[in-house]
């Protein structure tokens, strides 16, 4: 890490401590959780290249999990976000053992069945509430002490989580086993060739982007008090793609970017209801033409030819 | 009355046609996808919102133009097709040299921006759209009362997946088509506009969803949604065939159509999610898909 992005990191780390003295707490919560979504989703597309487009399946079922564990079986908070957490990293390894059995675009396909497969599930199960969704999830106490009820201590509190999501796709991303990941990615015959077990390291990445979204997802759910079908459904798959493909690629900071940039573009287009599709699909459209390497990798760019 | 596994007969084989249709509508949508597929590259996540067009085309035309279903049988694909050449030269062209996801990407984009624009203008309720005169009512066949209507629509998908067929396999055309796809270069290198032919292939997958919105119009609601909700079924269909074959399309669209169909029969909760179970077994089993070639 060079002394420019370190400064950056503490930068942004005051930035993140400070904000909720100036920018409403539950916005920032919301788009801190999606920006850990997406930098799960990104260690599998980014450094990994595989794309999911089902990846809202893990966002959702840890959403429900916590939510159930938490309000109707009297789980503390932190052993609910843990439930959500390991159902969604088990749910990862069940659809990944089976999806990277296909390369390529039939494993995006793949990930998005087997996702609108437990959005119908979702749908029909007593436990979710079905359209209606699972109402008033409270948030309980940290160790049985902090109050998170109030929206500043929940503040802090889910700015530790995603901190400790960041860290750990930090740490595996400049790891060896993220190496080996950046090799498969590449080339994956090549990987194979050296004589890595592509399958097991693909497998365990899915795995904990899995986790990782299902720790947002889990987390998601104290904040709003509510989860519902929306967090499973395809148009949430295709949004975190959104996010990190406007953010960059590849690239540590793109999907945190990309987030704050699409739930600001939310907030302020809520009003325009049915147009919020339509402005989406242009934001992909000229992303996917003319801005590939997103907002963070048409700076480093930049700062790499200055 | 004759029952078989403890259900009537009548409603058996009521559902068996209905699975049929669907199946018939499986079949020529993961044929076009397939068909693309094959020449650009491309998944187009887009090819449901083409179907969806291919129904608003005909509820368009009765209601503005007083054109009836036959016209809208060919104007409305032909329509859908123009658009297809659109996109394919304002858009897909730049992506051919780029890996597979982006352009999966570029038509999802595409899929909200249509399925939106639809959304505002029409509203999400669905627009009715009448069978036409001459295939109203039903045959009795003795054992079970036909509607004419899906009968008709069973027919004329097989024909048209046929028709597919025999060009692609067996016509000059076609075999232009299939060097495309085996090597574009090479094949360009022999005279042949290639990327023509691959203008023209796109305009002629998406007409074929739009052929199939048509059929559709009148046996359910034409509305905005329709098409992303069968594209993702869609995309399990070609999951479980493999796109490598035409006739290995045609054929797992249509069974799993019927598949779909008596488990709406037996075990209605799981008729939603049958499809794709069925894909989780043949990646275990057949992981290339069951008309696939190992890559």
């Amino acid at each position: 890490m060079d002394n420019r992005t370190r400064v950056l990191y503490v930068a942004l780390l005051v930035a993140g401590l400070a904000a909720p003295a100036v920018v409403y707490p539950i916005f920032l919560m919301k788009a801190l959780c999606f920006a850990l979504f997406a930098s799960a989703f990104n260690l599998l597309v980014g450094f990994t290249g595989l794309l999911s487009f089902g990846h809202a399946m893990f966002l959702g079922t840890a959403g429900y999990i916590c939510g159930h564990a938490v309000k109707v079986m009297g789980f503390p908070t932190e052993a609910g976000i843990l439930a959500g957490v390991a159902v969604s990293a088990l749910l990862g390894y069940l659809v990944g053992s089976l999806a990277i059995r296909r390369q390529g675009i039939y494993f995006a396909m793949i990930t998005l069945a087997f996702s609108q497969m437990l959005y119908f599930i979702y749908l029909q199960a007593p436990f979710t509430g079905g359209e209606d969704g699972l109402q008033s999830i409270p948030r309980g106490k940290f160790l049985g002490l902090v109050n998170l009820e109030d929206d500043i201590a929940m503040y802090y509190f889910t700015f530790a989580i995603v901190l400790f999501g960041f860290w750990t796709i930090y740490r595996t991303v400049h790891s060896p086993f993220g190496q080996v990941l950046k090799a498969i990615r590449e080339n994956e015959a090549r990987a194979l060739s050296l004589g890595y077990d592509v399958d097991k390291y693909k497998l365990l990445a899915f795995v904990l982007s899995a986790a990782l979204s299902g720790l947002a997802g889990a987390t998601k759910a104290l904040v709003f008090k509510f989860e519902t079908l929306t967090d499973v459904h395809w148009h949430m798959s295709g949004e975190v793609v959104l996010m990190t493909l406007l953010g960059g690629m590849g690239t540590i900071l793109g999907p945190t970017v990309g987030a704050f940039i699409v739930v600001t573009l939310q907030n302020y287009l809520s009003a325009l209801e049915g147009w919020v599709n339509v402005i989406t699909g242009v934001i992909f459209i000229i992303c996917v033409l003319a801005f590939r390497r997103g907002v963070v990798g048409e700076i480093a760019a930049f700062l790499k030819k200055a | 009355m004759t029952e078989i596994f403890g259900i009537p007969l009548q409603a058996f084989l009521s559902q068996l046609l209905l699975g049929l249709v669907n199946g018939s509508f499986y079949a020529m949508l993961s044929l076009g996808l397939a068909v693309i597929f094959g020449l650009l590259n491309i998944v187009n996540f887009a090819h449901g919102t083409f179907y969806m067009m291919g129904a608003f085309g005909a509820w368009l035309l009765l209601q503005y133009l007083g054109l009836n279903y036959w016209f809208a049988l060919i104007l409305s694909p032909i329509a859908v097709g123009l658009l297809g050449v659109l996109v394919e030269k304002s858009m897909l062209r730049w992506l051919y040299k780029l890996d597979h996801l982006y352009g999966l990407l570029l038509t999802f984009g595409l899929a909200l921006v249509l399925e939106g624009l639809f959304r505002q203008q029409f509203g999400v309720s669905g627009q009715p759209y009448q069978v036409p005169d001459l295939l109203r009512g039903a045959t009795n066949l003795g054992f079970m009362i036909l509607p004419n209507y899906r009968a008709w629509v069973v027919v004329a998908s097989l024909v048209v997946c046929f028709a597919t067929w025999y060009v692609i396999e067996r016509t000059k055309l076609g075999a232009y088509l299939r060097a495309g796809t085996e090597n574009p270069a090479l094949t360009q290198a022999f005279g042949v506009n290639v990327p023509r032919m691959v203008t023209l292939t796109y305009a002629f997958g998406v007409a074929l969803a739009g052929f199939a919105g048509v059929l559709a119009s009148p046996i359910i609601q034409v509305n905005p949604l329709m098409g992303n909700n069968i594209i993702i079924v869609v995309f399990a269909v070609v999951v479980i065939g493999g796109m490598g074959s035409i006739l290995g399309s045609i054929l797992t669209g249509l069974s799993l159509g019927v598949i779909e169909g008596l488990t709406k029969v037996f075990y209605p909760e799981a008729s939603s999610t049958v499809v794709f179970v069925i894909m989780a077994i043949v990646l275990l089993v057949r992981p290339a898909g069951l008309f696939g070639k190992e890559k």
